[in-house]
Order: structure tokens, then sequence, then C-alpha cells
């Protein structure tokens, strides 16, 4: 700014220094002069999104982990993260007099005394199951429509070891609070880390401070909670985020949809009062769920003793895929040479996620391997036009339900009036034939689909009737509603947004491929 | 920047730069200043609505700010006066719920339906800006290498080392070593079993097919003792109960003692199945047969319980004849194979 220039002496001389954008222009002025953020800034808020309800399963999972955050420092003002043993004087009368630790008894308070503290609690339980669930469905959106191929491999990485990270730091979360079940947990974890050859106890050892329980286990499970792995987790979200604007979205083909573009809705105000919302949505429905559905009665468990335990032991629901694999895993434990290797443990819950995770991980890879295709790819594909790929996720989600619903053999045994040993063996041989079933009859339904073009559309009828001298003719039936030749609601061409890059390029706007296109028949 | 001083577009003003700011006033349809979108006319159907009938969305819309307004606003009342978790939720999360979906759907329905679309301009550099930058990299660190290998060297060593010294101590500091302590109880020659209160257990207080709890005396109150030392004492009809060969003192009068860690994955062995006189595990449901020294009939548990011989003292309460002749629990590296099945019982 000038230094001669003299201050305004009237409102409306200040107005009118202004500009036509007011206080708003100054701000930004100001801010201009400073970080540089007008050219940026304006291109942010024309970053198009395309409109496809798939595209919102990721932002189910950003804003549960908003909720988890909000609701989990509410939760760190009351909780205690302490083993040490006190006896229990409060508003719960079945529990009067019985020893726990203080991380229990801390947990119990923010259920029955804290104000809104049960609320809380089960919100950010019902959160932390929908982070790693919609984590899940939002994955297998990017995998079947091919949206993890070049240039977009490493913001597949960060989504899977997201995916990792939030399973752990859920296990980690729902052990805080010491009860019966999930002490059992933190004992079966030590026991999964014993099981590792060469270096497992001592693995458990550092972990756990000493031999279990010792007394230094949910201090640090509490710092690595809302600490340690929430921040990792915010970084990998601002990278994948990050990457995600600069790389720009991915979309299903169409009208005016090109490699080379991308045909949506502008973030302001469209898509911003659009997510906006959504958040607010997502945070009502976790809420609700949270004050009407119960999760997680720690009162009726009961405080961890390493001596009690209860019927139907399950884990949280991320947890039980693991729980089911180590149900269905036959006893081959191996000794010799003054050894012992728990295979029994080590497989199922060591070898096997980390099998499964390292296969997602090289997803890409491996597909490239056999496509040959280096291509950058913006495009998204149809999961019927990729049968092979679709039948590999198929199988590969078919296998992870299986092993998730042998986590309730017991429960599924006692409840249908079964043998343990049949549901069992039934497990043990599903996890094997499931996925393969699921695998050929994906693969054959998306072959069948390519092969049928319009092969969802009704067919018209075919009406056979007897002539007088006896021939039979064949007329196609009279339209029934709904057959009409339909004219449904041209797809527009889409209208640019950017701001032109050259002298008089207004004229280029709305000009790519003029006319509308009959979207069906 | 003249790239960008060519770019700009006619009736555009450079507002953040010049003195003045009257520049800015060029009335294209969209009001003064920078054409959000030039040459679009005002009636294009893409500026349109998306709704085809907005005043009512308009009226929907409304609906739900108000309840969203009066959900969050009976929060603010239902949490000062203490109300319940239903009420909370109802008010407070109902009300954001419904603040969201109007504002969703007004940012579907009133606001100008588009498509838009934007160029996707290509991430990548020319190949002159990739080989620069790896010429930087390379030649740099050629001369750096090249000219003073031995300072490099040194630095490269003090870093590695610090590496390790940093990385070795401090996760060793997190614990002990495990040592033998995976292969020790507390339990003793001569340990009078008592239940969690401290009580001996007397011949005569229990029935056949009763279960209790027991620990070494001393060490029921700690639950780092607790953890490994639990046992399970059964009664079962029998005099003298031989539950494998070589045990035959370790039972009087039917009652049989086994570690209560499952050699799974360490839950506690919790239920008795009374009529098959199976002790069971609940987690990953291992059951052990009682009479045949609780060897794994089903699931995945790999070995027996440990068995503690036990024997009646002079009063006639229940002492251990001595300590677990293995480790308890599940299984471990360290492990050796001593106590494995019923070769090396003999």
């Amino acid at each position: 700014m000038a230094v001669t220039e003299s201050r305004p002496r009237t409102r409306r001389e200040a107005r009118q220094k202004l500009g036509a954008y007011g206080r708003v222009q100054q701000a930004i002025n100001e801010l201009d002069d400073r970080v540089g953020i007008a050219k940026g800034g304006r291109a942010l808020l024309d970053k198009i999104f395309p409109d496809h309800w798939s595209f919102m399963l990721g932002e189910v999972a950003l804003y549960s982990f908003v909720v988890l955050v909000v609701t989990g420092i509410f939760l760190t003002f009351y909780y205690v993260p302490s083993s040490t043993q006190v006896v229990y004087h409060g508003p719960y009368k079945p529990l009067d007099g019985q020893r726990m630790s203080e991380a229990y008894y801390s947990t119990i308070n923010i259920s029955f005394s804290v104000r809104a503290g049960l609320l809380m609690r089960q919100v950010h339980h019902w959160a932390a199951d929908v982070f790693v669930g919609s984590i899940v469905v939002h994955m297998a959106r990017i995998f079947f429509t091919g949206a993890f191929r070049k240039p977009r491999e490493l913001n597949w990485t960060i989504g899977i070891v997201l995916l990792i990270l939030a399973i752990l730091n859920g296990f980690i979360g729902y052990s805080l609070p010491d009860d019966l079940i999930s002490g059992t947990g933190i004992r079966i974890a030590y026991s999964i880390l014993l099981s590792i050859p060469f270096v497992g106890s001592y693995l458990a050892f550092f972990l756990f401070g000493g031999p279990y329980p010792g007394t230094a286990i949910l201090e640090r499970f509490y710092i690595v909670h809302v600490l340690l792995l929430p921040l990792i987790i915010i970084g990998l979200i601002g990278a994948h985020l990050g990457l995600l604007v600069r790389q720009k979205h991915t979309q299903f083909r169409g009208q005016g949809r090109t490699e080379h573009n991308v045909v949506g809705s502008p973030m302001f105000p469209q898509f911003a009062a659009k997510t906006t919302g959504f958040m607010l949505m997502v945070t009502g429905v976790l809420g609700v769920l949270g004050g009407y559905a119960q999760i997680n009665p720690i009162w009726q468990f009961g405080p961890y003793e390493p001596t009690k335990i209860s019927y139907a032991v399950q884990p949280d629901l991320y947890m039980g895929w693991l729980d089911g694999a180590l149900r269905v895993m036959p006893s081959w434990e191996f000794t010799g040479w003054g050894h012992t290797i728990p295979w029994e443990v080590f497989l199922p819950a060591v070898i096997f996620p980390g099998l499964i995770f390292n296969v997602c991980l090289a997803w890409p890879m491996i597909e490239r391997r056999f496509t040959k295709d280096y291509a950058l790819h913006n495009l998204l594909d149809r999961p019927r036009d990729r049968p092979k790929r679709t039948a590999a996720g198929a199988a590969m989600i078919a296998l992870i339900f299986t092993v998730f619903a042998a986590s309730s053999t017991d429960v599924l045994a006692n409840y249908f009036h079964l043998s343990l040993n049949a549901v069992l063996w039934f497990f043990r041989i599903a996890v094997v034939v499931v996925p393969i079933i699921a695998s050929v009859v994906t693969w054959k339904i998306c072959v069948e689909m390519q092969e049928v073009p319009g092969a969802v559309k009704r067919k018209r009828a075919m009406v056979v009737s007897r002539t007088a001298e006896g021939e039979y003719v064949a007329v196609l039936a009279e339209a029934r509603p709904g057959d009409e030749h339909e004219e449904l609601e041209p797809e527009p061409v889409p209208l640019r947004i950017e701001q032109p890059q050259t002298v008089g390029a207004g004229a280029t706007t709305a000009t790519a491929e003029s006319g509308v296109r009959r979207v069906r028949r | 920047m003249s790239e960008l001083d060519e770019a700009r577009i006619p009736g555009e003003v450079d507002a953040a730069r010049t003195d003045n700011g009257h520049g800015a006033g060029t009335a294209d349809g969209h009001g003064a200043g920078v054409p959000l979108l030039p040459a679009v006319p005002a009636d294009d159907p893409h500026l349109a609505d998306a709704a085809t009938d907005p005043r009512r969305v308009e009226g929907i819309i409304g609906l739900c700010f108000l309840a969203g307004i009066a959900g969050v606003a009976a929060f603010g009342g239902a949490f000062v006066e203490g109300a319940n978790t239903q009420v909370l939720a109802g008010t407070l999360f109902g009300g954001l719920f419904f603040l969201g979906f109007g504002l969703a759907a007004w940012g579907k329905y009133l606001m100008p339906r588009g498509p838009f679309v934007e160029e996707r301009h290509p991430l990548e550099s020319s190949a002159r800006d990739r080989q620069a930058m790896a010429a930087a990299i390379v030649e740099r660190t050629g001369i750096v290498v090249k000219r003073r290998k031995l300072l490099g060297a040194m630095l490269a060593t003090g870093l590695g080392i610090f590496g390790v010294v940093a990385a070795f101590p401090l996760l060793r500091s997190l614990g002990p070593k495990p040592g033998s302590s995976l292969f020790k109880t507390n339990w003793k020659k001569g340990s009078l079993l008592v239940d969690l209160y401290g009580k001996p257990v007397h011949r005569t207080d229990m029935q056949v097919g009763g279960l209790l709890t027991v620990f070494p005396q001393g060490k029921e109150n700690t639950l780092t003792a607790q953890a490994v030392d639990q046992a399970v004492l059964i009664r079962v009809q029998s005099t003298t109960l031989v539950t494998m060969k070589g045990r035959g003192d370790w039972a009087p009068d039917g009652y049989v003692c086994y570690s209560k860690v499952c050699t799974h994955l360490g839950c506690p062995v919790g239920l008795y199945e009374q009529l098959l006189e199976l002790l069971v595990c609940p987690c990953h449901q291992s059951m052990f047969n009682v009479r045949d020294g609780a060897f794994p009939v089903f699931g995945p548990a790999p070995r027996p319980l440990p068995q503690l011989p036990v024997y009646f003292d002079s009063n006639g309460f229940l002492r251990a004849r001595e300590g677990f002749d293995q480790p308890v629990g599940p299984g471990f590296w360290e492990r050796t194979t001593q106590g494995n099945g019923r070769a090396s019982a003999t």
C-alpha cells in the first residue's frame, strides 16, 4: 500500500475504498499480502466434487472420526488411566464394595455420575464401530471401481494403513475400561504376542512392563490411544485428503466426462453445504445410536479379575474376524528341539491378518502384473467390466465375513441347538469353500452382465396364439405400464467453472460436446 | 508472472494490487467485480435450482431447521436439568441431524444444479524438470560424498550408532527381560490351597461335582499372582483318581487340581460341565477332560492343563505336593517340550 494514502473520512468513502466485495475483500487482501491465498483459494473453492452417492462413504469415515475426537476429548476429562485397585462406593449399588481398578471405577462414574457421560461414552463406542466399518465399505468402493490404479496407489496405501490403525486404536480403546470382557481381550493380546517365535516373550514383556498383567498396560494403552495413534491418524487423514485435492477426484463415465476433466458440484457453495450438512447428519445418527442403542454396558460385565470370565466372550465388531480365525484353527502346536511354536495362535492371529493386509497393500502391484496397465486412470470401472478383479474382491469379502461369523460358534450352537463340533466343522469348511463359491458366482454374474446389454430391462411378453387354420403365431404383447419408450431426463452438458485461462476465453464456456444424450433407450 | 498477467480476462481487476480499488465494477449479470462464470446468461439451466418446486423444498428445509433449532435449544435445558441419556441424545443429536439434513437439502436442491466441469491439469512435470531435480540430488550428493568421504562416513557412523543406542535401550527399558518368569508360579512344595478370601480347603469342604478356584496361601490377593497361580480344584467321584500314568497319588479322594490358565490364549478355564466332567474355556471353547489329565478333547487348545499334585496335611487341609511340572498357560518360543503329552509324564 502506498504511504501517501489518506485515511477515508466518511463511511461512504471507506466503503468505496474497500471495493465491490467489502470487508471480505479487505480480509483477503490482508491475507494475500502475507501468505498469497487468493489464487489457490479460488481454485479450491472451484474444486469439483463428483455427484455420486458412493463418494460419500469416505465422508462417513471422516465424520465418524471427527465425532470420535470430540467425544474422546470429553471422556479424557473424566477417565483415570490407572490400574490401582480401589473399592467402589457410588450410585450403582450392585457394584458397591467391590474391588476394581481406578480405570473401571472412573468408567462407571462416567456412565452413572457424569452428566451426559454415558451418552458420550456410547457415542464414542458407536463412532469407533462406524469408523472402522465405513473405512471398509469405502475401501470396497475404491477397490471395485478401480480407483486405486495409477496415479492413486499411494492414497490406497495410506487408506489401508488408516484401516489398520483404526482397528488397532479401536482395540486399545475398548480395553481401557478394564472390565471383565476387555480385560480378557488384553489377556488374549498378551498371549498372541507370546506366540511370536524368537521374540514373542520379549515383546510381551516390553509392552506390558513385565509379566501379565503388571501395572503398566492401562497407562500405556491410554497414551497410545489418546495421543500417539490419533496423531498418526490425523496426519494420515491430512495426507489422504491432500492427495485427493492434488490428484482430483475420479469419476464414473458419462456425458462430457473424460480422463482429463472432473464433472460435478463445486466446493463452494454446493459441496460445502452438502458435506457440512452430512457431517451433522452423521453426528446425529451416531448420537441417536449412542443414546438409544446400548453398547458395551461394562457395569453388567463387572471389573476385570484374572480368574473370572463370562459366557459368550466376543470382542468388538472389528476384532471379530481375528477371533473367528482363532476359533477355526486346529490345535497345531509345534514342539521340538527345546522350543515351542504355537501355530494355533501365531498363524490365525499374526500371519493371517498380516497376509490379508499385505495382499490389500500390494493389490495395485498384483493387478498391474497381470494387466500390464501402466496408464494413468481417472475414469472409474464398472465392477462388471472387470470380472476377475470383482471376483477377487468378492472372495476376500466372503472370507472375512465367514471368519467373522465363525467368532460366534458357541452362540450359534447354543441358539440353534446344534452340536458345537458340527458348527465348528461347518466353519472350517466354509472358510475355504465360501470364498471360492463367491468368486466364481461373482465372476459369472459379471461376465453375463457384460454379454447381455440392457439385461436389467424388462422384456415384453410374447403372446402365442393359434389361428383358425391351426397355425401358431407369436406376437409381441402390448406394452405394459412402465414398458413404454421412456425418455429419462437427459444428462446435461457440464458447465465449465474455472476462470478462463486466456484472453476472451469466455466463449469456450459450455462448449464441451453440445447436445444431450439419451441415457437410457 | 507475465503469463499470469496475460491470463486475466476482460473486466477482471487486480483488486488486491490497485491503490484505489475502484476498478471493480463491470456488471455483467453477476454483480460487480470478477465475473463468476463469464459469458453465461443468468437464465442458463445450469444455474437454476436443482429442485423443480423450490418453494416446497424451502418449506421442508425450513421445517427441518425449526426442528433442529428446537432440538439443540431443548438440549440446553435438558442438560441443565440433568435429564436422562435418551432425552439428551434425542434433543442434541436429533437437533443436529435435522440441521444437517436441512443444510444438505439446501445444497442439493436450492443451489445451481450444474453439473460443472473443471479441467484436470496434468500433474507431471516436463522431462527437463524431472532431470533437473534428479541432477540436483545426484550431482550435489556426489560433490559431498566424493570430496569429503571421511567426514561423510563419520557422520553416518555417528547417526547410525545413535539410532542403535536410542532404539535398543529405549525398547529394552520398557520392561524386564522375561528370564525364567514365564516358567514359574508361586506354587511350592507344601503350599496351602486357599480360595479367593484366603480360606484353606478342608477334605470335607467340597461335594462331589464341586469346583473351587484356589491359590497358594498368601498370593490370593495380587492380580499378577492370581493371573498365573490360579488353579481349579474339582472333586470328582473317586477315591484315588489317577489322571495319567505316573500321577498315582496326585488326586486323593477325587480332589483334582489343574492350572486354570487355558493353554490356548490364557483365558481362565471357567466353565465346568459337571456331567461330562469337562472343563470348558469360554473364549474359544477348548474342552479339557478332567479325568484324563485335562487333555483337550475339543477346540484349539494344544496341550493339557498342567496338573497340581495335592495331598492332605495332618489337619486334613489340602496342600500342594510340589509346584507345576511345566509352565502354565499359552505356548511361547522358549517353552521346552517338558510336560507335553502323555509320554513325558511317565
